[in-house]
């Protein structure tokens, strides 16, 4: 079949920003894959509650400090996270390097809670079934911020590379920081749920 | 008008060959109460679905064979008659489809009567067999039997469902839908047979290696006989009165399948298998598997692994002398 | 923003055709080698493994289907041991479910829709190639076990408490709850490819309402996917966890429940039909015009089907627990809802109706599958609306009459499209015709074989016949019947082994077949068949939905990428207005070694929990290694 040319786009850029970006979508269709599963995990902790006659099983409720604390920090930890996109968003590699720094070990910190959240729970997860619940969630949502926590350290070594000055890390690290707002926004309900709702 | 509708589509599909005609195990042959209704409803929707299939296929040829004297794609009055056409279709799909929804409801009604039952039986279901016990009129346990329920004509029973290991499902289709029997959980299952007769049922919900073979027999009866059946089976089991019977007992009795069944008025006390104290009044052994015989009684109590692989009933070594004891005297267990 | 230098990089303005193709296919071309051919990323060489693979698992379940009906042809039959023949209809369930039906349509998309759209590669092509070899590791680790005689014998369906660690010993229950790992990792990795590439890659001008309905068929399956997916990795984790850590889940002496299995299993398992119905609607609505001569009918009323019947699919799951004694009212709810996909369905069958009524029938043998799939689904539609009211249900639950129902579904509904579109789309493939008289005689031992096997189901459960029984006494009235289907069943049998046959000797010598063989009217018939790995010189620019039909003197194509990278274009989501020229990845080892670290964890665990610790570690390098820049042109921006 002949062809004509009748669209020149030699001056279209190399790379798009955001929702312009492939990338960006891929992370948005992955964020939307475990978004369903934690609302699944939610729909089944309620599911459980619903045929308990009481709630939590042969348990107090859990401790509020460590999972209290780490929402704070997990809360606070946006405000960099959004700085990072903004200068990621600008190119400007000295703050994006910094910022990044600081994005590692505010993924660290959570952690250090996480590991007094379970014994906080007065519950094993083979003692019962809201033992199962709890501790499969609690490991559902460390999963994330460990995968999170790697993908940021590997980021920040890229970033003091050669390949760092580039649209497209740049776009890597705005993609990173829009996947942790996601792992601290579901964060939200999972704590009412595990720390509040056992109180109601 | 409906029962018209109901009679000829039955006849159709009572014309195929190889139609359920012992009738015991069939949702077409229906004997209880609930059973009829939902036969009445299968029948409507059936007639219904055909009739709308054979309109579809019947547009389909015409569309495909039709003289294609006034084609013109893309011609506006054309597709206006198309779309006019395809609306009406899907406005027809919307009202059948409505119809049969409010069809569903009103049988669904119909299935579960409000009022008390007669009679009430509480069934264990487990692998891969059913157990079940009689109460009296203060829900007192009378006795249990196995993998036989029999029933009395023109009553309403209920049968309280329960499974023990695996998930089950209780399903006479002469009588009745089926119902699951879930660990942990508890259901309930009416039956009320309109007619005299011998029903087979069997597990619908794969329970594991001899789902197959997990069936059950419902004896629906009438007043009399059901009473008299209810007082044999709360008496103890008779004694042996042959010489040959007498030794069966002791050798039931020394061997392991005390340890697991129980024959009341003996030492017999075990609880994981069937309540053998009437055995020689069932039907079946097995679960279904073979009619109560002396010969298939030997059979199976010589090798029950190969007449039902896998089963929970071991293989305990017996002598043929032993064998054949042990079988008459569960035979004469009557 | 950076740009590269316009006079210094190739590109594919004012060159010769010749010259374009040989610098493209220096570009975008794979060496040869086996390294080679596991690094590769390009959609059409993985799509079309993942189909051979696919049917390969396809003749593999055939095979186990008439082991168990040669069990099933007479009564008290000693062919297979119970607890073979438990595997074997375990295995064919899960083995058509998770390794053929899901996968060959998600295949199907990978090929087609990049092409369709007017792209050179699916979006996010190495990770496209990680799926083909998880779902390979998923389909050989289920095999294996079935070699081994240990696979699972719990059904497809794996209900605890069966499959949970008191009533399912050994690990047969864990290697289905593992397999399903496996296959929906995979699955889930091509739904989110496909709504990139519909989103991000389609050709300029391809407005929403230009995009072909398999493409639109395709997204919807693939948002089904992603939101249906996650349930079944839910259940088959926590069902792993009650059997290897002790969880409690599944125990309701520890507070857990049976049924939340079930809910979890059908909220994904109805919605799987539906993943593996919709992109048959997308074939017979692009084969269905291109054999009646005119556009399709009602192209809005079809997508809005498509979205509707995807949105209605995650409300019907009760349904298949009529019987387990949930409460009434909501028991009622269900059976309106699953009534009402009645509607959506009904919409399609119209529009392929009305479009046939309005065309001028050309009857060649993919045409003649989409009128057997139309024959068949209806009939399977409307066993569907019966199954859907609750009180014909409690009769026919669990019987053969619904082994008939979602055998219409599934073989009428998806696999006569499915076999169609190979028929359609194999000339595009391989660059040769498949031939008219085999695939004739092909089609009507299906068709013929199907009808013959499967609707005597329909009388068999009506009487009586429970599902899954490995065998039934001879005073059963069953016998007669059973040994009609099993004798049914092999001219089903033979119509697939003739269809193969025809595959084979095509692919070796079937007639040349040129661009546009049917002069079909989508935009993978604007270049060469099969297609060259950039799959076109210059991308498309679309100002129709029939674009091969409206421009008929020359297609209006761009110009400006370079020819010395991988260079494709990024359009806006609703109009398709260019956004950038994007570079897309080479081809690499690294998403095959991450498909190795990932299945030795995953195999590992469940065996011992600590696998998913230490099996961490290699596939958190191998991802970094796939990740990590090489400094190669396409990463330049």
């Amino acid at each position: 079949m002949k062809e004509q040319a009748v669209l020149d786009v030699s001056r279209l850029p190399l790379h798009g920003m955001g929702a312009a970006s492939p990338t960006w979508w891929g992370t948005a269709a992955f964020m939307l894959i475990e978004g369903s599963g934690f609302a699944l995990a939610v729909a089944v902790y309620f599911y459980l509650m619903s045929l308990a006659e009481t709630w939590p099983i042969d348990a107090p409720a859990p401790d509020l400090a460590p999972g209290t604390w780490l929402t704070a920090i997990l809360v606070a930890s946006v405000v960099p996270n959004m700085l990072i996109s903004r200068w990621a968003k600008r190119r400007q590699l000295r703050r994006v390097q910094i910022g990044l720094v600081i994005m590692t070990l505010l993924g660290i910190a959570p952690l250090a809670f996480r590991v007094y959240e379970f014994p906080a729970l007065h519950v094993w997860w083979d003692d019962n079934a809201y033992g199962s619940i709890t501790w499969t969630i609690l490991g559902l949502h460390t999963t994330h911020i460990l995968t999170d926590l790697v993908d940021t350290v590997v980021l920040t070594c890229l970033m003091f590379t050669r390949h760092a000055d580039n649209p497209r890390r740049y776009g890597d690290v705005q993609d990173n920081a829009m996947y942790w707002n996601f792992v601290v926004l579901t964060w939200l309900p999972l704590y009412v749920c595990l720390y509040w709702v056992p109180r109601l | 008008m409906r029962s018209k509708l109901n009679l000829r589509a039955g006849g159709l599909l009572l014309a195929l060959p190889l139609c359920g005609c012992n009738g015991t195990q069939s949702a077409l042959h229906a004997e209880g109460q609930a059973a009829t209704a939902l036969k009445g409803l299968i029948l409507l929707i059936v007639l219904v679905c055909a009739l709308v299939w054979i309109a579809v296929v019947g547009v389909l040829f015409w569309a495909l064979l039709r003289r294609r004297t006034e084609f013109a794609a893309g011609n506006k009055i054309h597709d206006h008659r198309l779309r006019l056409a395809v609306y009406s279709a899907l406005a027809a799909t919307a009202i059948i489809v409505a119809g049969l929804t409010v069809a569903s409801f009103y049988a669904t009604r119909a299935l579960y009567s409000s009022h008390p039952p007669d009679v009430i039986v509480q069934a264990k279901a487990q692998q891969w067999w059913w157990q079940f016990t009689y109460a009296d009129s203060e829900n007192r346990p009378l006795f249990q039997t196995a993998n036989e329920l029999h029933i009395p004509v023109g009553k309403d029973v209920l049968i309280t469902l329960e499974a023990l290991d695996v998930i089950h499902s209780l399903w006479i289709p002469a009588l009745a839908g089926k119902q699951d029997m879930i660990p942990g959980r508890r259901n309930e299952q009416r039956l009320h047979a309109e007619r005299q007769g011998i029903y087979r049922g069997q597990c619908a919900e794969f329970c594991g290696i001899q789902h197959s073979h997990m069936a059950l027999v419902v004896v629906a009866e009438d007043e009399d006989d059901y009473a008299a059946w209810l007082a044999e089976q709360q008496k103890p089991a008779a004694d042996p009165i042959t010489a040959e019977a007498e030794a069966g007992r002791a050798v039931f009795l020394g061997k392991p399948c005390a340890a697991c069944h129980t024959i009341r008025g003996t030492a017999a006390k075990g609880s994981t298998g069937p309540d053998l104290t009437h055995i020689g009044s069932r039907q079946t052994l097995g679960a279904g598997l073979l009619p109560v015989t002396r010969g298939s009684l030997a059979a199976w109590i010589a090798d029950p692994q190969t007449l039902k692989p896998g089963n929970n009933m071991p293989l305990v070594p017996l002598s043929s002398d032993e064998v054949r004891q042990v079988s008459a005297y569960l035979e004469g267990l009557r | 923003m950076t740009k590269d230098d316009p006079i210094l990089t190739p590109r594919d303005t004012d060159i010769a055709d010749a010259e374009l193709h040989a610098r493209l296919m220096r570009t975008w071309t794979s060496p040869p080698g086996l390294w080679a051919a596991i690094a590769t990323v390009d959609h059409k060489v993985i799509a079309r493994r993942y189909i051979a693979t696919a049917f390969v698992f396809l003749i593999l379940g055939g095979i186990l289907a008439l082991a168990m009906r040669l069990q099933l042809s007479r009564p008290e039959a000693r062919y297979i041991s119970p607890d073979r023949y438990n595997q074997i209809f375990t295995m064919h369930g899960t083995n058509m479910m998770f390794l053929f039906a899901v996968p060959v349509m998600e295949a199907m998309a990978v090929y087609l829709v990049p092409l369709m759209v007017g792209t050179r590669n699916i979006a996010f092509p190495r990770l496209n190639a990680f799926s083909y070899w998880m779902f390979l590791g998923g389909g050989l680790l289920l095999w294996l076990s079935f070699a081994l005689d240990t696979a699972p014998d719990v059904g497809w369906f794996a209900y605890v408490p069966l499959s949970g660690p008191e009533y399912g010993p050994g690990k047969r229950a864990d290697l289905w709850a593992q397999m399903i790992t496996f296959t929906e990792i995979a699955a889930l990795a091509v739904a989110v490819e496909i709504v990139v590439t519909v989103f991000k890659q389609r050709a300029p001008g391809m407005s929403l309402d230009r995009v072909p309905v398999l493409v639109w068929a395709m997204l919807v399956m693939a948002f089904l996917v992603i939101f249906a997916m996650p349930a079944i990795m839910f259940a088959s984790s926590t069902l792993i966890l009650d059997r290897l850590v002790g969880t409690q889940f599944y125990n309701p002496a520890k507070g857990g429940d049976a049924l939340l299995w079930q809910h979890l299993f059908w909220f994904f398992g109805h919605p799987e039909v539906y993943i593996i119905f919709l992109p048959a609607v997308g074939m017979v609505s692009t084969i269905l015009p291109t054999f009646v001569r005119r556009p399709l009918f009602g192209y809005m009323l079809l997508v809005g089907a498509l979205i509707a019947t995807g949105i209605l699919s995650f409300g019907l799951w009760v349904h298949h627990m009529f019987v387990t004694g949930l409460p009434r009212v909501g028991e009622s709810f269900f059976t309106a809802s699953s009534m009402a996909i009645a509607l959506p369905a009904g919409a399609q069958i119209f529009c392929w109706l009305a479009t046939i009524w309005a065309g001028k029938p050309v009857f060649r043998v993919p045409f003649l599958f989409v009128l057997g799939f139309i024959v068949t689904f209806v009939l399977g539609g409307l066993t569907g609306v019966m199954v859907a009211s609750l009180p014909f249900d409690t009769q026919v639950h669990d019987t053969y009459f619904v082994v008939a129902h979602f055998h219409y579904v599934l073989v009428g509904g998806a696999v006569f499209p499915l076999l169609g579109a190979v028929y359609y789309w194999f000339p595009k493939m391989t660059g040769r015709m498949m031939s008219e008289r085999l695939g004739k005689l092909s089609f009507w031992l299906i068709f013929a074989g199907f009808h013959l096997t499967f609707f005597p189901m329909h009388i068999l459960g009506l009487i009586g016949m429970p599902r899954r029984i490995y065998t039934y006494q001879p005073e059963l009235p069953w016998a007669g019947l059973n040994l009609f289907v099993s004798l049914s069943s092999l001219v089903l049998a033979a119509g697939f082994l003739v269809f193969f046959i025809d595959v084979v000797r095509s692919r070796r010598s079937g007639l040349p077949a040129g661009r546009n063989p049917w002069g079909a009217s989508t935009l993978e018939w604007a270049t060469a068949s099969p297609p060259p790995a950039y799959n076109f010189a210059h991308i498309p620019v679309v100002f129709s939905r029939e674009p091969l039909w409206d421009e008929k003197d020359a297609l209006p194509v761009t110009s400006g990428l370079r020819t010395d990278r991988r260079e494709l274009l990024v359009t806006s989501l609703a109009a398709a207005i260019p956004q950038a020229r994007e570079s897309v990845p080479e081809d690499s080892l690294w998403p095959f070694f991450a498909a190795l670290a990932t299945s030795a964890m995953l195999i590992g665990s469940i065996f011992t929990p600590w696998a998913v610790v230490w099996g961490a570690f290699p596939m958190a390098v191998t991802l970094i290694g796939w990740f990590w820049p090489k400094g190669t042109k396409e990463e330049m921006s």
